[in-house]
């Protein structure tokens, strides 16, 4: 358990972001998009854990920390899947490049 | 190296190989599928880290719920067995790049810095300390936050439930050709 140093659970967890980072570039498809932003508050939820595990063993933050987030996560999906169908009956397609109506 | 080492890289190869799947393969369903992958990867390694509770968590609220609601909208607006058209060459040349170079700056900035634990006293986590920890009043408790979120939740719901709501036949055939 020890053998394992925190920067290494921290470069898994900034690998993970960065993927989320490159889906969020290369997809257009809203609801891939809504994927990537998931596996990246995912990595932000194990740095606050090994923070938390590693440097300040006797308090709990972190954990509360974590929880808030999945919260938050789980209330933003919600939303975001609303407005994605929403916007699929009037525009029946969920691709970014088409809903330009309030581009310019 | 000890078996908890091991079952840790093989967690995080795990973990970051069902991620890269998930947002680079082309058939949106499979995608979704890759994704539950990932997200219990990550429950497996909170496990590993003996916080069964948030484990728990995890698994309850990303797999069952928002993996579920993924599925749904994506049963509800596109055709799942259609693949998705291939992101544009130089876009993805340029994202890669920024990524990789992101990365080795966050990688080198980690590893240059030494981490010191403030005290050495071991983690035990139960569940009843978060229990009263979270609904505490006085110093560190959680209460305010956690009453915060419970409004924000329930005004989440109510917004999904508006903004979904079918919409008139009339006035939505007026927006059609108001965009037309």
């Amino acid at each position: 358990m020890s053998e394992v140093p925190l920067t290494h659970i921290l470069f898994l967890s900034t690998c993970l972001f960065f993927i989320g980072i490159y889906g969020l570039f290369t997809r257009r498809n809203m609801i891939t998009m809504l994927m990537s932003i998931e596996l990246m508050l995912n990595s932000v939820n194990i740095n606050f854990v090994a923070f938390n595990k590693y440097l300040y063993p006797e308090k709990l933050d972190g954990i509360f920390f974590t929880i808030f987030v999945i919260t938050i996560a789980a209330a933003e999906a919600a939303v975001a899947i609303a407005i994605i169908i929403n916007l699929y009956r009037s525009h029946h397609s969920i691709d970014v490049e088409d809903a330009t109506e309030m581009k310019y | 190296m000890s078996p908890a080492t091991i079952i840790f890289y093989i967690i995080s190869a795990f973990i970051l190989v069902t991620g890269l799947l998930a947002v680079t393969t082309r058939k949106i369903f499979r995608a979704s599928i890759w994704l539950l992958f990932s997200l219990i990867g990550i429950a497996a390694l909170y496990f590993w880290m003996q916080l069964e509770f948030l484990a728990a968590v995890q698994i309850i609220v990303y797999v069952g719920g928002i993996v579920v609601l993924i599925i749904f909208s994506i049963f509800l607006t596109i055709k799942s067995g259609e693949e998705m058209p291939k992101p544009i060459l130089i876009r993805s040349i340029f994202s890669a790049l920024a990524v990789l170079f992101g990365t080795g700056f966050v990688v080198r900035i980690i590893s240059l810095y030494t981490f010191k634990p403030i005290s050495t006293t071991a983690f035990n986590l139960s569940v009843n300390q978060i229990g009263t920890q979270m609904l505490d009043t006085k110093d560190f408790g959680y209460l305010l936050p956690f009453e915060l979120i419970s409004i924000l939740l329930l005004a989440a719901m109510i917004g999904c439930i508006v903004i979904a709501l079918k919409s008139n036949d009339k006035e939505a055939t007026t927006f059609q050709n108001s965009i037309q």
